[in-house]
């Protein structure tokens, strides 16, 4: 069955690239602009990955990780956050809202399907 | 399988541009004692998003000068470093600097890196120059730089223990991978930058479960200026079309109209129950056709303030390069105007502001010798008058020299009569080639003239008006019609020839009585509820030969415009509709008292009348009224 | 690609370059202009007047949608009779992207010139200033003159274009 990823970033060029990379990799992608758009989306759907940048206007990742982690849906689904850096402070921060895991900017395509591959097969 | 990146490219020069722009305004507008923190927020996030994109798509130019942006971004957000003015200007200089940066990536040029270099120089400056002179501090400002270069290998990593983490994997499907991976040993810096926080899934989901509550009534941070300010962003769901898209939609829902009238016009002429029908049914699609161009004209359609955000930043520069306290204040930047509009209004307005700057608002000393505040005012305003935009400049400086414009106006040989009017003195500095700055300075001097400023808006179809009073200051009012290609018009007859009047200009038709008509000093007057309003013939205007030489066997419609109010004498009232215009100067040229023409249902072509120019036809009455 | 056979019948033409021009009559003289300017050719019909403008700017009409001027050149040159009836005729050009109709008395032949054929204008006894003259040309024992009508179309002359104007283009 096919995976399902929502993508989470402000950027829409950044968007683009990964759906377009993970669409090469037969994955089914949605897009959302900022956390709000995200949170509003996985009330009427499911996925099966969940790839968030942190910094977003509206709703920051980290906050919209806490609100997923709290819906009965989201509670073990896999959750990315996209980071600036991978000090102490940023990983216990991201552990502690509830994230699986985080990946640094700027990541490049192989990248980010390795770990999604490692995270979703 | 390899991506391809250069096909995002386009949309990063976009989003970043937009970036750049709305770091520029954030900065600008920023309160210095008192910053509020959600802009902080935002310019970081700004900063931060250009060096993201420009990270994964190799604009390395882009991304190592963003970064330490970035870095004294966050740091100023946290409140660890305070953004005076200096600070301020460093940071918009570096915008401007990532500008041509940008430029270069998408003009493919060959990258300065000197500049480059230079702009990281400043910044860590900036940087260093805060953090008191501690040298371990100032390490740690460089330090920052080298810790965050290794932390590229660590690029990822899972916090899962192995064990838990397999665990996991076993009871959900599609998870198996984990049970094969070496790599979850969360503090090891070779991971390839991500991990895993694995606690989470084997104990945390039970936690999270008791704090739900408050997580449930997370709200997003800051939500009113957020959505606000995110409004450029886009924080409804937006689109990005090409331009040539709308513009197609534009000239299609322009030749709907034309078919449509042309229907009406046939539906007119079948009689008998069948012709009703048919009448109801095109009433309909009269209907239908000009809400479709409703909707395809606000498309088009965007805010002002994309034109007016520019010129914060040029009042300031500009300002202080002229050695002048100006305080420019911005206002209607919501209104609507079509964007072919937008982008033909920035260099007669640049050209204004500077006018305005240059010549109209003096220096401190000569304002505080003078009386006034030091600080001159310049107000930049767009509102929606009916249907008009009006933008407006208005300074508080020293006003239009009568003496020199005529004086200059006699020099050059033009017609100017012995004591004219304020009012007719100001419009002689749009003559071409006219100038009475002593020297031309390059600010405003350069190569466009008042003259080129005065084409332009007429080209959009608008004029400018100017009040001006000596010592207190000038305004300068640009009106523009709403929308460019269609107007609601009246069609009038006079001679064998329909012309259409726009709506928004008429106030009332009637017909008039005799003793409505006066005459005074060969000029002819219609009483209209008290006030005698000066007459037009529309034949004597346009050469035709009407119908009826005296106003009352025909109908006069009274006009008003900007300045005047007058009564146009045509034949008959031919009926209203929506009209398409179409630009003479396509394959012709400008016609005075024309704003365009329109093809009629039945294929011919009627002139479209410019009431202001028609209104300056009417020789000024002496206290004739009252 | 060569093709041999075509070269060589079409060899005596391609040595001297030959141009086209469309033959037309105003009064008693016989002109001709560029074929590739022509648009089309149509009847005299009624236009919508312009006032103000010159007379021999008999005003616009609708061409599928373009507002274009017509020109009456027998006006402005004072050649012959400026009549209207169901012979008078109206060439259609586009010159530089602009449309613009001139009238004229008839329309003849399309005929080809090369270079070789076609004498330099004289300076005197024609109507047109020898600016818009390309030169003067026999055919079939009629003295043709040449009009350079792109030159014509766009001069202060015939002010059909407002030279000061910045905008040219339907927005």
């Amino acid at each position: 069955m096919t995976k399902h990823i929502l993508i989470v970033d402000d950027s829409a060029s950044i968007r683009q690239m990964v759906e377009v990379t993970l669409k090469s990799a037969n994955y089914q992608v949605t897009l959302a602009q900022d956390g709000q758009d995200a949170l509003d989306k996985c009330k009427v759907q499911r996925f099966d990955f969940v790839l968030t940048d942190q910094n977003m206007p509206r709703m920051d990742g980290l906050t919209l990780i806490k609100s997923l982690r709290a819906m009965s849906a989201f509670s073990k689904t896999p959750i990315i956050v996209l980071t600036t850096e991978a000090s102490d402070d940023m990983k216990s921060r991201g552990k502690a809202a509830g994230a699986t895991g985080w990946m640094v900017k700027p990541f490049d395509p192989k990248k980010l399907l390795d770990i999604t591959s490692r995270v979703i097969g | 399988m390899s991506v391809e990146m250069s096909q995002f490219h386009q949309v990063f020069f976009e989003e970043t541009q937009e970036h750049l722009q709305q770091l520029e305004q954030l900065l600008m507008a920023l309160n210095i004692s008192e910053p509020d923190s959600e802009d902080l927020n935002s310019i970081f996030r700004a900063a931060h998003s250009i060096k993201g994109g420009s990270g994964i798509f190799g604009f390395n130019a882009l991304a190592d000068v963003t970064h330490i942006m970035e870095n004294l971004l966050d740091k100023a957000r946290k409140g660890e470093f305070s953004l005076s003015i200096h600070a301020v200007d460093v940071l918009l200089s570096t915008t401007d600097t990532l500008g041509e940066i940008l430029n270069s990536y998408r003009n493919e040029l060959e990258i300065d890196w000197l500049k480059v270099t230079q702009a990281q120089g400043t910044l860590n400056e900036l940087l260093a120059d805060q953090i008191a002179g501690d040298a371990d501090a100032a390490d740690q400002g460089f330090g920052l730089f080298s810790e965050s270069k290794a932390n590229e290998s660590e690029a990822f990593g899972f916090f899962n223990e192995p064990d838990a983490l397999a665990e996991q994997a076993k009871s959900e499907d599609g998870f198996g991978l984990f049970v094969a991976e070496p790599i979850a040993r969360p503090n090891d810096t070779t991971d390839p930058g991500f991990g895993l926080f694995d606690e989470l899934l084997s104990e945390s989901a039970v936690e999270l479960m008791t704090p739900a509550p408050s997580v449930a009534m997370i709200r997003p941070s800051g939500a009113p200026a957020d959505v606000k300010k995110a409004a450029s962003t886009g924080s409804e769901t937006t689109l990005r079309v090409e331009i040539t898209k709308i513009d197609s939609l534009v000239n299609l829902s322009g030749e709907l109209v034309i078919t449509q009238s042309i229907l009406a016009v046939i539906g007119a002429e079948v009689a008998g129950e069948l012709g009703e029908r048919l009448q109801t049914a095109l009433l309909e699609l009269e209907r239908n056709t000009r809400e479709v161009q409703d909707a395809v004209m606000s498309v088009r359609m965007l805010p002002v303030s994309s034109v007016f955000n520019r010129f914060p930043r040029m009042v300031r520069d500009l300002a202080s390069k002229l050695d002048k306290k100006v305080d420019l204040i911005v206002e209607g930047g919501a209104t609507e105007i079509d964007k072919g509009m937008i982008e033909r209004l920035v260099d007669p307005l640049t050209h204004l502001v500077r006018n305005s700057l240059d010549h109209g608002i003096e220096t401190a000393q000569q304002r505080l010798d003078l009386g006034k505040s030091e600080i001159g005012k310049l107000l930049l305003k767009a509102e929606q008058k009916g249907g008009n935009i009006v933008i407006s400049i208005s300074d508080d400086g020293a006003g239009l020299n009568r003496e020199k414009i005529l004086s200059k106006a006699r020099q050059s040989g033009l017609d100017v009569a012995d004591s004219p009017a304020d009012e007719d003195v100001w419009p002689l500095i749009f003559a071409a080639g006219f100038s009475t700055a002593t020297e031309v300075t390059d600010i405003s001097g350069r190569g466009v003239g008042m003259d080129v400023v005065r084409r332009n808006i007429e080209a959009l179809g608008g004029h400018v008006v100017i009040e001006s009073k000596a010592g207190e200051g000038s305004i300068f009012r640009i009106q523009l019609p709403l929308t460019l290609a269609i107007v609601d018009g009246m069609c009038v007859s006079v001679g064998q020839q329909v012309f259409v009047l726009p709506l928004v200009h008429i106030v009332e038709s009637i017909q008039p009585s005799l003793d409505q008509l006066k005459t005074l000093s060969n000029q002819q007057l219609l009483k209209v509820r008290g006030e005698y309003l000066p007459l037009l013939n529309l034949y004597q205007l346009m050469d035709q030969k009407p119908a009826h030489l005296t106003p009352d066997k025909g109908i006069v419609v009274l006009i008003e415009t900007s300045k005047k109010r007058f009564g146009l004498c045509v034949d008959a009232l031919v009926g209203q509709q929506q009209v398409v215009i179409k630009s003479l100067e396509r394959h012709y040229r400008r016609v005075s008292g024309v704003s365009g023409a329109t093809i009629m249902g039945d294929g011919s072509v009627a002139l479209i009348l410019d009431a202001e120019s028609l209104a300056l036809q009417v020789k000024t009455l002496d206290g004739v009224n009252k | 690609m060569i093709n041999n056979d075509a070269q060589k019948s079409d060899h005596s033409n391609k040595i001297e370059e030959e141009e086209e021009f469309l033959s037309f009559v105003l009064g008693d003289e016989n002109y001709a202009l560029d074929i590739m300017s022509v648009k089309e050719i149509r009847g005299y019909e009624s236009v919508t007047k312009i006032a103000n403008a010159p007379t021999f700017v008999k005003g616009v009409l609708n061409l599928r949608g373009d507002i274009v001027p017509i020109v009456d050149l027998r006006m402005k040159f004072n050649i012959g009779q400026a009549t209207y009836d169901e012979f008078t005729i109206v060439i259609m050009l586009n010159v530089n992207d602009r449309i613009v109709g001139v009238v004229v008395d008839a329309v003849s032949d399309v005929v080809k010139l090369s270079a070789k054929e076609i004498l330099p204008p004289p300076e005197f006894g024609v109507s047109f200033d020898s600016l818009f003259l390309r030169g003067l040309a026999t055919v079939e024992d009629k003295m043709v003159i040449l009009v350079n009508i792109a030159a014509l179309i766009g001069s202060d002359e015939l002010g059909l274009i407002d030279l000061n104007n910045t905008a040219g283009q339907e927005l």
